[in-house]
């Protein structure tokens, strides 16, 4: 039975004073990826990392179940097997794979005889502007198609009003429907705007028992940024620091190229610690990312830069 | 892929390597070509104590040699066209941005910081000042008028950021058409000298930039030298013996030294905000920072979780080789100076406070720290510790904190945090500094003035007020006053006098007081209150304890009353029948309605330094300033001064005219009549160059202007104003009646420049975030 974030009873003075200062934050998100530089191995090593840790996503309307199989058989086999085989690197997945409700079925039967997560978005994604009740049923129905994982999103509507008891009792009730299934939070941060907003729904989410918080369904302005992530990891140090549970961070959209891959591992292990550069607690959405990684290692075990198509489309 | 450590990521230092080798020991750079080299002295990386270079003990002879070598530079120089001296320094700030890596890579070598501060911080801010005053150059002409070069400057920097402070200095002193001689500190000559090279390959006019190597005993020499100013930036130890030297010589002096800066982290504060704050100052460039916030002062209500933030964060620090592009700490730059570091931090711990990291590494290391439960009176709390460790004390309201801040004989940078604008912004106001960061730290910019008060100096460096400190307006020499004559003898004289039928008396905190010493002297026919030291100091407290309210005043308030005083001066006009001419009253009356004209206008400036940020400049007043008042005109030279002093909202004590001084002493019937508050100015009369001496040497005077020369008596005071470094300014006219005896320069004098900076922004970029 996989570690479950129990959540707290709704602790508004827990988050009630935070008002984040933005442009000290931005200072902070601009200044780490210039103090950590990695090379040769070791950005390789963090790169295959990253690998890991990616949910590999496809969330578009022209959705097929074998366009599904298709992204699943790149979760399964990310990286050319000749290249894992000169870095002496076996049973390299990504994190899961990330799909709307309708394609769980299909990316199920993908990944078959993998112990690769299926993660399903829910609740009305992308805008959850749907009767919780609906919302709550697409919970159950991604569940009875066999998702491992639920993407829900939140009611941006209670944030930006102030209204953090509603934002509780309904991720609560999100939480009781996903049963054991591990829930990840999206805020839509690009929606939220302040960073202060940020943080306070961040802990609200945790509070009501949110396993991970994501920042983005990857359809706002603005999706996964550093600043964004470095106070939602604030937030998760908090949450640990009075209740002792770690909950896991998941950046999504934005992140495109192994540069980002490589920042975003650096904000973990600085801002959280090393534990947070594992999947149970690390993920990246993404879906274009895994190319320019699969460039990075391609280049740094043959020493020439791969074109796109040399390698294997996902 | 299980450890996920960083690796070593070394920048690569072969093409510096390669140019120490070519050069291996270097001359100095004198009108425009290398010298031989000299006796020498070996140049270190502290962080593997392997030679780099040698270079030359600039002697006596060198420094002589390059003073000659700029002073024939000069000429040329400052008269060229603005625009040709600004393709010059535009040329500089291309070719060193074209080699920003090699001379980041050879600043880490010599220094010891980390490859991402030298590359990151340092040599941008180069490059941004050398552009900035291009612009300067371009600009002199219509924007500084009637203005002319000093003519040789003297330059001595520090070792912390050598390139970057070379460039504050060489790059004003350049565009306001003054050549320079600069002597980099011995630990680390290296960039100054690839600098050099820089100079001869855009083909700057020989002698223009000359760079003379040596330790203190070269930078003796060039203060002794003929120069028209020294600039200097180093210990307040090594400023108050350059001050001594200078005094007496009419060399102009700006000082930046050192400073044990508040951090002040209020109760509503952004703590993550602020703890990032802590490692961009005391945790930046080790330490060595004279403006680093090296007193961190937390609010008792937030300091437990603040200190738990702290320590997590210092222990993600990571000390490594200089050159390694993860490395957060490097080497401190000498083992002379770990080691004053550890004897600091000895003293601190023997007197009782407690030491929170702060290990002691091979070689030139020293980890990351801070003192907590830490005295007030703690050397750790008191004494610059120029090295990676910080203070760590509570307060318990925002009024403790400025006065806890304010507890320090420095005065050179101070960091507020709060997300309150109103708390923010009040407990800036009330910091004595000469910059404040309002939830930043350690930022800086060409265009933004920086440069402290108190024990950390005066003069500013970066934009409109910095260049003013390498202008002066050239003045018609003006006859000086002959030295008074001695006291003693007048006071027979007095014993001779007959019908004496007035009492005069000294004018302190808004009352007529009997001199301390209860002795006369007398002069125009009356008996006049011979003042002392006691005088001084009874005088200066009077001030002190008059200042808030006239401050509080502001503006507009102040000139009510210069309005009023100019209306009752008028009526009493005939008072001064026989001690002032009619036309120093009229004069009189004109400066009261000038300076009330001016008590709202003299106004500060927001900068275009960083976007995002709000940059503020705010003259402020000195607080207590000391006039020693002209001898001739000895009213209308005195209001020429006590005016533009209290119209800026200082208070003064006030030296008349020792040999004339009724005109002063009527004055004061008239402002104590003149809603003017008590001890806004205070007027001690007697023997002129005791008292001016008693006032330079008074830790609460916070500036001197002397306008009654007598050489020997202003060398003295200088000599004395060098201990307690307060600035002294000798205003110097003709006629003191004249328009020309008033104006903005007098108001810039009676103030100085206070930097805020405040970066704004409700939401993070690329979420539409405004910018002014």
């Amino acid at each position: 039975m996989p570690r479950r974030n129990p959540g707290t009873d709704f602790r508004p003075d827990w988050f009630a004073r935070i008002a984040v200062n933005t442009p000290a934050a931005e200072r902070r998100a601009a200044s780490l990826p210039a103090r950590r530089s990695l090379k040769r191995e070791w950005q390789a090593a963090w790169l295959l990392n990253a690998v890991r840790c990616i949910d590999l996503t496809t969330l578009s309307g022209d959705d097929t179940p074998d366009r599904v199989a298709r992204l699943c058989a790149k979760a399964r086999r990310p990286l050319e097997a000749d290249h894992l085989a000169a870095m002496g690197i076996e049973g390299l997945t990504t994190g899961a794979v990330c799909v709307y409700p309708t394609m769980v079925a299909a990316a199920k039967a993908a990944l078959g005889g993998t112990r690769i997560p299926v993660a399903s978005v829910a609740t009305g994604f992308p805008a959850g502007l749907m009767p919780l009740d609906l919302r709550l049923a697409e919970i159950r129905h991604a569940l009875d198609q066999g998702a491992d994982e639920i993407d829900i999103v939140i009611s941006r509507a209670h944030v930006l009003q102030g209204d953090w008891s509603a934002l509780y009792d309904e991720l609560r009730a999100m939480r009781e429907t996903c049963g054991p299934a591990l829930m990840k939070a999206i805020l839509a941060t690009g929606e939220l705007k302040t960073l202060t907003n940020v943080a306070r729904a961040s802990h609200v989410a945790m509070q009501a028992g949110a396993d991970f918080i994501k920042t983005s369904t990857g359809k706002e302005p603005v999706n996964a940024t550093l600043p964004v992530s470095l106070v939602m990891l604030r937030a998760i140090r908090d949450y640990r620091d009075r209740t002792g549970f770690a909950v896991g961070f998941k950046p999504a959209g934005g992140l495109r190229t192994a540069r980002d891959a490589l920042n975003w591992q650096v904000l973990m292990a600085e801002e959280l610690g090393r534990d947070w550069l594992r999947p149970d607690l690390f993920r990246i959405g993404a879906s274009s990312l895994l190319a320019d990684i699969e460039r990075q290692i391609s280049h740094y075990v043959t020493g020439r830069y791969a074109a796109l198509h040399r390698l294997a489309a996902g | 892929m299980e450890n996920m450590e960083y690796g070593p990521s070394v920048e690569d230092a072969s093409a510096v390597r390669d140019w120490l080798r070519e050069r291996a020991t270097f001359g100095h750079f004198i009108a425009g070509r290398f010298t031989r080299p000299g006796e020498v002295f070996a140049t270190t990386d502290p962080a593997t104590g392997e030679e780099l270079a040698r270079v030359t003990q600039g002697s006596e002879r060198d420094v002589a040699k390059a003073v000659r070598a700029a002073r024939r530079a000069q000429r040329g120089w400052g008269m060229m066209p603005g625009h040709d001296r600004a393709r010059f320094l535009y040329a500089i700030a291309r070719t060193i941005q074209k080699r920003e890596r090699f001379l980041a890579v050879l600043e880490t070598l010599d220094n010891g910081k980390p490859i991402r501060e030298s590359r990151d911080a340092d040599i941008p801010l180069v490059v941004r000042h050398f552009y900035h005053h291009a612009g300067w150059a371009e600009l002199a002409e219509s924007e500084f008028p009637g203005h002319a070069a000093l003519g040789v400057c003297g330059q001595i920097i520090p070792w912390n950021f050598p390139l970057l402070m070379l460039a504050w200095k060489v790059a004003p002193a350049l565009a306001a058409g003054n050549t320079v001689v600069l002597k980099p500190a011995e630990y680390t000559p290296l960039t100054a000298l690839a600098f050099a090279e820089i100079c001869a390959h855009v083909g700057l006019p020989a002698g223009v930039v000359n760079i003379v190597t040596g330790d203190g005993a070269t930078g003796a020499a060039l203060v002794r030298a003929p120069v028209d100013k020294i600039a200097f930036t180093g210990s307040t130890g090594v400023g108050r013996e350059i001050a001594r030297a200078v005094a007496g010589t009419a060399k102009r002096l700006t000082l930046e030294l050192g400073g044990k800066s508040p951090f002040v982290v209020m109760e509503d504060a952004d703590l993550d905000a602020a703890v990032e704050g802590v490692v961009d100052s005391i945790w930046f460039n080790q330490g060595e920072v004279c403006c680093a916030g090296s007193r961190i002062l937390v609010a008792e209500s937030v300091a437990p979780r603040f200190e738990a933030l702290l320590r997590a964060r210092m222990e993600k620090l990571r000390p490594g080789p200089p050159l390694d592009k993860s490395t957060d700490i490097g080497a401190i730059v000498h083992p002379v100076q770990k080691q004053r570091i550890l004897d600091l931090l000895d003293q601190a711990v023997a007197a009782g406070a407690e030491l929170i990291g702060g290990q002691v590494g091979q070689g030139c290391r020293v980890a990351p720290g801070y003192l907590r439960n830490i005295a007030p009176s703690n050397p750790g709390m008191v004494q610059e510790i120029f090295g990676p460790i910080a203070t760590l004390s509570t307060f318990r309201t925002p009024d403790e904190a400025a006065d806890l801040a304010n507890n320090t004989r420095y005065g050179l940078a101070a960091s507020v945090w709060s997300e309150s604008a109103a708390n923010a912004t009040d407990t800036a106001a009330r910091i004595r500094a000469g910059v404040v960061w309002i939830n930043c730290a350690n930022v800086f910019d060409a265009a933004a003035p920086f440069g402290g008060i108190r024990d950390s100096g005066y003069g500013r460096e970066g934009g409109r007020e910095g260049m003013l400190d390498y202008l002066a307006v050239p003045a018609p020499p003006a006859p000086r006053d002959p030295a008074p004559p001695d006291i003693a003898a007048a006071v027979e004289d007095a014993a001779a006098m007959k019908g004496i039928d007035r009492t005069v008396k000294l004018y302190i905190g808004g009352a007529q007081k009997r001199p301390d010493g209860g002795a006369s002297y007398a002069a125009q026919d009356e008996l006049i209150p011979l003042g002392g030291r006691k005088d001084i100091r009874n005088a200066v407290e009077a001030a002190q304890a008059g200042l808030a309210k006239w401050q509080a005043l502001g503006g507009h308030g102040r000139a009510q009353v210069l309005y009023f005083l100019a209306e009752n001066l008028a009526q009493r006009r005939s008072e001064f029948a026989g001690f002032a001419s009619p036309a120093e009253v009229d004069a009189a009356i004109r400066r009261c309605f000038f300076y009330a004209g001016f008590a709202d206008k003299y106004d500060g400036a927001t900068v275009a330094a960083r976007p995002g940020h709000l940059t503020h400049i705010r003259p402020e007043p000195h607080g207590v300033m000391g006039l020693i008042c002209p001898g001739r005109a000895s009213l209308a030279g005195f209001v020429s001064l006590v005016l533009p002093a209290i119209a800026m909202g200082n208070a003064v004590v006030a030296i008349p005219s020792q040999e004339r001084p009724m005109a002063a002493l009527t004055l004061a019937q008239v402002l104590a009549c003149s809603d003017l508050p008590a001890g806004v100015v205070n007027i001690v009369t007697g023997p002129r160059d005791d008292l001016g001496r008693a006032l330079a040497g008074h830790d609460g005077v916070s500036a001197v202007w002397h306008a009654g020369q007598g050489a020997e008596g202003l060398a003295e005071l200088q000599r004395a104003a060098a201990e307690t470094l307060i600035p002294v300014w000798c205003p110097d006219r003709q006629d003191w009646t004249a328009p020309e005896a008033q104006g903005r320069e007098f108001m810039r004098r009676a103030s100085r420049a206070k930097t805020i900076w405040l970066p704004y922004g409700a939401l993070p970029a690329g979420t539409g975030s405004a910018a002014y």
